[in-house]
């Protein structure tokens, strides 16, 4: 910076100490006895820091793993049988302290069955440049269906990439998982699936998948 | 003042105390009642204001003593009218009540599910609210809760979770006492009591709405609101009801720019707490894939094409300047958008070529509104206070529906006489009790104290409003004219007729001309009266005039030859419309207009009295008839100079009321009545509430409750006939055919009536004609 305004100082400066150690004759040019042993001990330290372990980590190429609850992106968790968790009651929303989410609820109808019950979660927007990773939305889901992942690299060149939608959010389908709409499983309620007792899918359930 | 109807002044007075406050309130007051004038808050579910006690929820228990004398047990406040000497101990004073309040709501959560976060009413519930502010924390309930199948449709607009009632009876009271629809019922008794339809009649009410506002659970919901928003996401604005004249207050809740829900406003004096169901769910047409979004201009290869603004201006002010140019307005304007036509048309045309009529109309009915109709003076208040109601071709029911609920209350309450002048006895009649006659010629009783309300229909007999008027001027009665639509009466005051200049100015007087060309600054304002909506139309067939301003305006409203007319290859049409129409198929210029939610303004309902609402969609860029009409204006260098809704109600309060003379009115005498024979009849219709009105576009929930077309013949036509109810009858005349179920009814021989724009039954459009015309009825 080609600053030409002259230096004024401010009353901050002095609070640093700044204004004195620009007053006082350089140490450099001290040629004192006492003055060697002094650059000596400031030797030492570089001379010992050489033998500790190294802190940097060459991010990108290695990275950390982060601490086991961290709070990074947000994942919107499955049933086993693959229906989603998220019931579009928009807790989440309510409590988040940022506005960062945005849900909009839709009715399952038999042919497209998208979490047990009644009502599924049709638009789910977090607002990445907004969040403040407080948590709070999920102690707010009553049915486990937003947690936290530890991912951190949150970093787009757009805004509108850090809105994610509901297919970036939404847990990878595993062993067992239908993609959704599917039936529900056979006999079951929403109080089966809250209470865990749907083991997985069930063949009966192939039909009207991906609707 | 006879004394059966004195208003009673002297009210005796009753002192009690709750939780140790005097409080002094009429005799009669429920003790829950006195207790919110002290502000003290008993919890309740079953009691409603407007509702007769019920004490179905026991939630609201408190202990009282009278005298000294104490009730064994806690009572529900809300059934127990004060009395003197009473103390009353609510949650706050005594453990008692508290403990039995707990009680309670922990016996009403024992079956409900409990399933809040996928509840409509979660957020704005009662229960949930109460739960928290009067309920244990704890559940210690561990069996099995009672389920039902949900949710169950009790019509296509109205969803019932019966596992979420708490039976507080408030629904089945309203349709009981308030819509006079006893579709909705409890049924069973105990754990296994529930709402419920009756299995023959469907839940087909025009008020069913409101079920779904008082529910004070999640039981009752909309189809149309179902998981769409939460409270804390909505931007709730006070509106006002565009869809009649009733002038309902509203309140429209608004997420991101689109309308979710609408609920009907408190106003004691006008719509008490209540809507209907038009009012409440079609406000669909907004966002309609029809609606118009930019200008249009028709181009050289004769398509519309989209415009900038500027270059749609410059060519409707090319077509309009210094052409011989009608206006139409349309009934759905504010008082400012008609305001803004009328002086549109005086100052930019030079003409008094204007009206607001897009419907059957005749000569001896603007005669009627510039003489009689501006006199506004009847209100709500005075149907409560009435001993005879005329009703002179109106339906409430389908027509005001408000004015329907007032009546039906007085009915209810103390049996309020009513006479209507049809020829075929409605459902609405049938509810109201009302003695149908079949001229005004033979009602009689009449006082000071009686109204005679007559609807738009009455320009359809020639007639009918000069005898009507004769009738209330020889008996001392009251006259009120109630339109169908929202904006008519505000455009009979803003000047959007023929014959009249704004503040009930009459063209033809010098005086009145002068006042207005004052206030508007120009040097002179054409002087003869002008034409009515169906001459303007002619006008522009025949080249008499050269160009015609639209507004909202349906021309199958008018008659079957209107948009013939119009498609004269010389007249140059100008569309300002919400969405595409058949008017905009034809325009040469097309401006897109906000819709009411969009704008801010007022409406005049039909006691005159001003409905006033703010923008609700404030994200809207949509422009006002106003704003548009100004624009143009300037465009053609003539400026009305009415830059915002609120100009112009400023510069309509400066002009004010006309206080000279009235013009009187003309008087025509009564048609003698046609005769018909063999399979001819007399065709009789109106507009049904729920219809295929350009409005209710986009909402099929709510046309799901529309009532289906039927014709409506007497028993000896039937027979001579040999139909029975259900079966297919058609009717014809030169121009085509409407075929529909029969149904008995009340109905003179010689008339048959049909829905006049119901889903198969468009009377203009397939017959030509809505009334009085000679149809031949045979079976299909």
């Amino acid at each position: 910076m080609a600053n030409e305004t002259p230096h004024e100082l401010t009353p901050r400066d002095g609070e640093f100490g700044l204004a004195k150690a620009a007053s006082e004759s350089s140490p450099i040019l001290d040629q004192s006895a006492g003055s060697f042993f002094k650059q000596l001990l400031g030797f030492w330290v570089t001379f010992v820091t050489q033998f500790k372990k190294v802190n940097t980590v060459q991010y990108p190429e290695v990275k950390e793993p982060t601490a086991e609850r961290f709070h990074g992106r947000h994942q919107l968790n499955r049933h086993p049988d693959g229906l989603e968790k998220c019931i579009g009651c928009e807790l989440c929303a309510w409590a988040c302290p940022a506005d960062a989410i945005f849900v909009e609820g839709g009715d399952n109808t038999p042919d497209a069955q998208y979490s047990p019950g009644e009502r599924y979660g049709k638009v789910y927007q977090i607002n990445y440049l907004r969040c403040v990773f407080c948590g709070l939305c999920i102690e707010a889901c009553p049915t486990r269906a937003l947690t936290m992942t530890n991912e951190y690299e949150l970093a787009d060149d757009t805004r509108g990439k850090l809105i994610f939608e509901k297919e970036d959010l939404l847990a990878p389908l595993r062993q067992g998982m239908l993609m959704p709409p599917h039936p529900m499983y056979p006999d079951s309620t929403d109080t089966t699936y809250y209470k865990g007792e749907v083991p997985g899918s069930h063949p009966s359930q192939e039909k009207n998948t991906h609707v | 003042m006879s004394p059966e109807n004195a208003v009673v002044t002297e009210v005796e007075m009753i002192t009690v105390v709750i939780d140790g406050f005097d409080v002094t309130v009429p005799k009669g007051t429920l003790v829950i009642r006195a207790a919110e004038k002290l502000g003290i808050q008993i919890p309740r579910f079953c009691d409603h204001p407007l509702l007769s006690p019920a004490g179905a929820c026991r939630q609201c228990l408190v202990d009282i003593e009278i005298n000294g004398r104490a009730f064994p047990k806690p009572q529900a406040s809300c059934t127990i009218p004060v009395e003197n000497g009473m103390i009353v101990k609510t949650q706050l004073t005594s453990e008692v009540a508290d403990k039995a309040q707990k009680g309670i709501m922990e016996l009403l959560l024992i079956n409900h599910p409990l399933d809040c976060p996928v509840c409509d009413k979660g957020g704005e519930c009662p229960l949930q609210n109460q739960a928290m502010s009067n309920g244990r924390t704890e559940t210690r309930y561990e069996g099995v809760k009672r389920t039902f199948d949900k949710p169950s449709a009790i019509s296509s607009q109205v969803l019932l979770d019966r596992e979420r009632c708490v039976l507080c009876a408030r629904c089945t009271r309203f349709s009981n006492e308030i819509a006079g629809d006893p579709f909705i019922t409890l049924n069973e008794r105990g754990a296994l009591q529930q709402v419920g339809i009756y299995e023959k009649d469907p839940f087909l009410s025009y008020f069913s709405g409101n079920t779904v506002q008082i529910c004070p659970v999640g039981a009752l919901t909309g189809a149309s609101y179902r998981f769409r928003s939460r409270p804390f996401d909505l931007v709730s604005t006070p509106s006002a009801c565009e869809h009649c004249a009733s002038g309902c207050s509203m309140r429209t809740d608004v997420r991101r720019g689109k309308t979710l829900r609408r609920l009907a406003g408190e106003d004691a004096e006008v719509n008490e707490e209540w809507n209907c169901d038009k009012g409440r769910w079609a406000f669909k047409y907004i966002t309609n894939k029809e609606r118009l979004a930019h200008p249009m201009v028709r181009g050289e290869d004769g398509e519309l094409h989209e415009a900038s603004w500027p270059e749609a201006l410059a060519r409707a002010a090319a077509g309009l300047k210094g052409k011989r140019a009608g206006v139409l307005v349309g009934g759905r304007g504010t008082v400012e958008d008609s305001y803004a036509y009328a002086k549109f048309a005086r100052v930019a045309l030079q003409t008094n070529d204007i009206d607001f009529r897009a419907r059957l109309h005749s000569d001896e009915e603007a005669s009627f509104l510039a003489s009689t109709a501006l006199n506004l003076t009847v209100s709500y208040r005075d149907l409560d206070r009435a001993d005879h109601v005329v009703l002179v071709d109106f339906e409430p029911e389908d027509e005001s529906p408000i004015v329907f609920l007032r009546l039906y209350k007085q009915v209810r309450k103390r049996g309020l006489r009513i006479t209507t002048v049809t020829q075929v006895m409605s459902r609405g009649s049938e509810k109201l009790q009302a003695s149908a006659v079949a001229s005004l010629a033979s009602v009689t009783e009449l006082t000071d104290k009686s109204v005679i309300l007559v609807g738009e229909r009455a320009s359809e007999v020639t007639g009918q409003f000069t005898s009507a008027v004769k009738l209330a001027s020889s008996t001392g009665a009251k006259i009120a004219w109630i339109p169908r639509r929202a904006g008519e009466v505000g455009a009979l005051v803003a000047g959007a007729l023929g014959n009249l200049l704004p503040g009930g100015r009459p063209v033809s007087d010098a005086a009145a001309r002068v006042d207005i060309q004052s206030a508007w600054g120009v040097n002179n304002l054409p002087t003869a009266n002008g034409r009515a909506t169906w001459q303007i139309l002619e006008a522009a067939s025949s080249g008499e005039l050269d160009a015609v301003v639209i507004g909202g305006v349906d021309p199958l409203d008018i008659s079957t030859e209107a948009l013939g007319q119009l498609l004269n290859k010389s007249t140059f049409v100008l569309s300002l419309e919400i969405s595409h129409s058949a008017i905009t198929a034809i325009a040469d210029v097309v401006l897109p207009v906000a819709a009411v939610s969009e704008k801010s303004g007022s409406l005049l309902n039909w006691e005159g009295r001003p409905r006033f609402f703010e923008k609700a969609i404030t994200e809207s860029l949509t422009r006002s008839d106003l704003r548009i009409l100004s624009m143009l204006a300037d465009e053609m260098g003539t400026p009305i100079n009415l830059p915002s809704a609120k100009a112009a109600a400023s510069e309509l309060q400066a002009i004010g009321k006309w206080d000279g003379a009235v013009i009187s009115m003309t008087e025509s005498p009564l048609a003698p009545a046609q005769t018909v024979s063999g399979n001819q009849a007399i065709l009789h219709s109106w507009r049904q509430l729920l219809d295929l009105g350009t409005l209710q576009g986009g909402e099929e929930n709510l046309a799901g409750t529309a009532r289906a077309a039927e014709v409506v013949i007497s028993e000896a036509r039937a027979s001579a006939l040999g139909v029975s109810s259900g079966d297919l009858l058609s009717i014809s005349t030169a121009r085509g055919s409407i075929s529909a179920p029969a149904r008995i009814g009340k109905i003179s021989d010689s008339d048959i009536w049909v829905p006049r724009n119901s889903l198969g039954s468009q009377c203009i459009a397939s017959l030509g004609a809505a009334s009085g015309l000679v149809v031949t009825v045979v079976k299909a």
